[in-house]
């Protein structure tokens, strides 16, 4: 089956067609670009550029899997509206994937890492994934010392993702380079099985994790002197 | 007529999120969903809560509207959306939506104005619109004086407020009346049994002074800051508020100006149509000032009943299908969400963006 994939969690813009077989995931064309003002601007022409690189119509598609975040909201939301608005248009399910999971689990190579991505305001979106690359510990957002000291507890020797290059000296880690940004081919292979068994179709709720800053209106202030 | 443009139109400039379905000038549907409950406890619209609302209604609404409406998306010839002015999250998620659509159902896309679209919705009431006409736009949001020459590709602006919006004064003044928010059907509804005449608050940016600089502008801030400083006098002096003749008056200022310089930009123009929109637009006092007002000068009032005047799918959807019948090019896939979008800009179109 060919599977749309989505992921505007962070500042790579991921669009991706994906063969889903019993035999595996394939990848058949895929467009990142990296640019954390334009995720608005630049995920539908990529996605209609991986439907024209494979040479499919829209009507091909038979899923499509979003990378669910957490990340900055304002970009998450556009792969997430994408996701959820081409699926209601062409009556094929979605499916939610957590976006640092795409990150984690391929960087999982025997040995617990923490994967983490730019939440931010000098913060983390982070999580901590066993050897097998199964997600212990997370999401989470907060400060890059805090999930340090979480790694530190769970015997974690490696850091992975944007955020860990980007706060390297705070987690005192040993950074993988690679991957940087959620991979498409681990966001279809988380949800291979699901779409394998046809599950139901799945709202595409966008792992936010933080509260929107609002105050509530304070008394009124006096005009008179 | 079955060969009149079936367009749909996302709106989500703000804290509504809107599906319209229209046909030529006649509306199938209008869905809408609001998260204005969500907002009343900040007294104001939170950015962040209208964005994450529209991404929750924004797939409910459009099944809402297809129903009503009796169409499939493979049924329609275009998708219009907002695009700006507005709240830049909140209008990205119509934005990244349309294209959804758009991608999936293989349809072109016009990224269109908002406030071009409040003036495109009275088209469903009142037919096509005699060209060219005054538009007074008047919301939460905004406050802007139009000449529309041309609905499909540009409009002039005339003037706009300096600082608050008319709808924005609305909520001020209410929330010091200890009305509820959004403030501007209780105000109409409280002024109703009040004296419009009671307190002379001023009219701002209508002395001689300031008709040089500003002829069609507005300033609502001055007016908010006398309602609040007669309230408060009150108060201190231990006395009631007279919350119908304080409603009244503050009304009474609010619609005097707008009309004013909207009959004033009529007659300098030599223009015989007023249209009037925005959510401010459904308040009574607005509404009969105008007619009376306008009949002596010969003016047709064009206001189209109060749940077309705010924001809603059905406005974007009657500017979309106008575009479409006039043959103007539609958006490219990068179209972007514009929250400063000039009003000079109708609809983005293609060539513009290459
Ligand atoms: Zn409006």
């Amino acid at each position: 089956m060919l599977v749309l994939v989505v992921d505007s969690s962070t500042p790579a813009v991921i669009a991706a067609l994906a063969q889903v077989t019993a035999a595996g995931v394939e990848v058949r064309a895929q467009r990142c670009a990296v640019d954390a003002r334009a995720h608005g601007e630049l995920l539908a022409p990529q996605v209609d550029a991986v439907l024209a690189d494979v040479g499919v119509r829209p009507s091909a598609l038979g899923a499509i899997v979003a990378g669910l975040g957490p990340g900055p909201f304002t970009g998450l939301r556009v792969g997430l509206v994408t996701a959820a608005t081409m699926g209601q248009a062409l009556g094929v399910p979605t499916y939610g994937v957590c976006s640092l999971d795409a990150v984690g689990f391929p960087a999982a190579a025997g040995e617990p890492v923490l994967a983490a991505t730019d939440a931010r305001r000098r913060e983390i979106y982070w999580a901590v994934y066993d050897g097998a690359g199964q997600r212990v510990v997370g999401p989470e957002v907060s400060a890059p010392a805090v999930a340090a000291a979480r790694a530190r507890d769970l015997a974690v020797v490696a850091a992975v993702g944007d955020g860990a290059h980007r706060y390297a000296a705070t987690l005192e880690l040993p950074v993988a380079d690679e991957p940087r940004y959620p991979m498409p081919v681990a966001l279809a292979r988380l949800a291979a099985a699901r779409i394998a068994a046809g599950a139901p179709d799945e709202p595409l709720t966008p792992l936010y994790l933080r509260r929107p800053d609002a105050v509530a209106a304070a008394g009124r202030k006096s005009v008179l002197p | 007529m079955a060969d009149e443009p079936l367009v749909l139109g996302i709106e989500t400039s703000c804290d509504e999120t809107g599906v319209g379905v229209v046909r030529g000038h006649t509306l199938l549907a209008d869905a809408l969903a609001s998260s204005v409950e969500q907002h009343a406890r900040f007294g104001g619209v939170v950015p962040e809560v209208a964005s994450r609302a529209h991404l929750e209604a924004i797939v409910p609404t459009m099944n809402r509207a297809l129903a009503e409406a009796g169409v499939t998306l493979a049924d329609v010839d275009a998708i219009a959306v907002t695009s700006g002015p507005g709240l830049a999250g909140a209008l990205l998620v119509g934005v990244a939506a349309a294209k959804g659509y758009a991608v999936a159902a293989e349809k072109p896309v016009y990224g269109v104005n908002h406030l071009a679209a409040h003036v495109a919705v009275d088209t469903l009431e009142h037919g096509p619109l005699p060209e060219p006409a005054i538009a007074l736009l008047v919301s939460g949001g905004h406050s802007s004086l139009l000449l529309v020459d041309d609905l499909a590709h540009g409009v002039t602006p005339l003037g706009a407020t300096i600082d608050d919006a008319a709808g924005e004064a609305f909520d001020k003044v209410a929330r010091l009346l200890g009305l509820p928010f959004p403030g501007g059907p209780y105000i109409d509804r409280e002024a109703r049994a009040g004296d419009p005449a009671a307190i002379a608050f001023p009219r701002g940016l209508t002395a001689a002074k300031d008709l040089a600089a500003h002829r069609y502008d507005f300033s609502f801030s001055g007016l908010k800051t006398a309602v609040a400083r007669w309230v408060e006098r009150r108060q201190r002096a231990g006395e009631p508020i007279p919350v119908a003749d304080v409603a009244a008056s503050f009304q009474e200022a609010v619609c005097d100006v707008l009309i004013g310089k909207a009959l004033d930009a009529c007659r300098s123009s030599g223009v015989q149509t007023l249209v009037i929109g925005g959510g401010v637009a459904a308040n009574s006092r607005l509404r009969a000032m105008a007619e009376q007002r306008a009949a002596k000068y010969d003016i047709r009032v064009r206001t189209p009943r109060p749940k077309l005047c705010t924001d809603n799918g059905a406005m974007v959807a009657a500017l979309g299908s106008h575009l479409v019948a006039a043959g103007v090019a539609p958006s490219c896939l990068d179209l972007p969400a514009d929250s400063a979008m000039p009003l000079t800009t109708v609809s983005v179109t293609g060539e513009e963006q290459t």
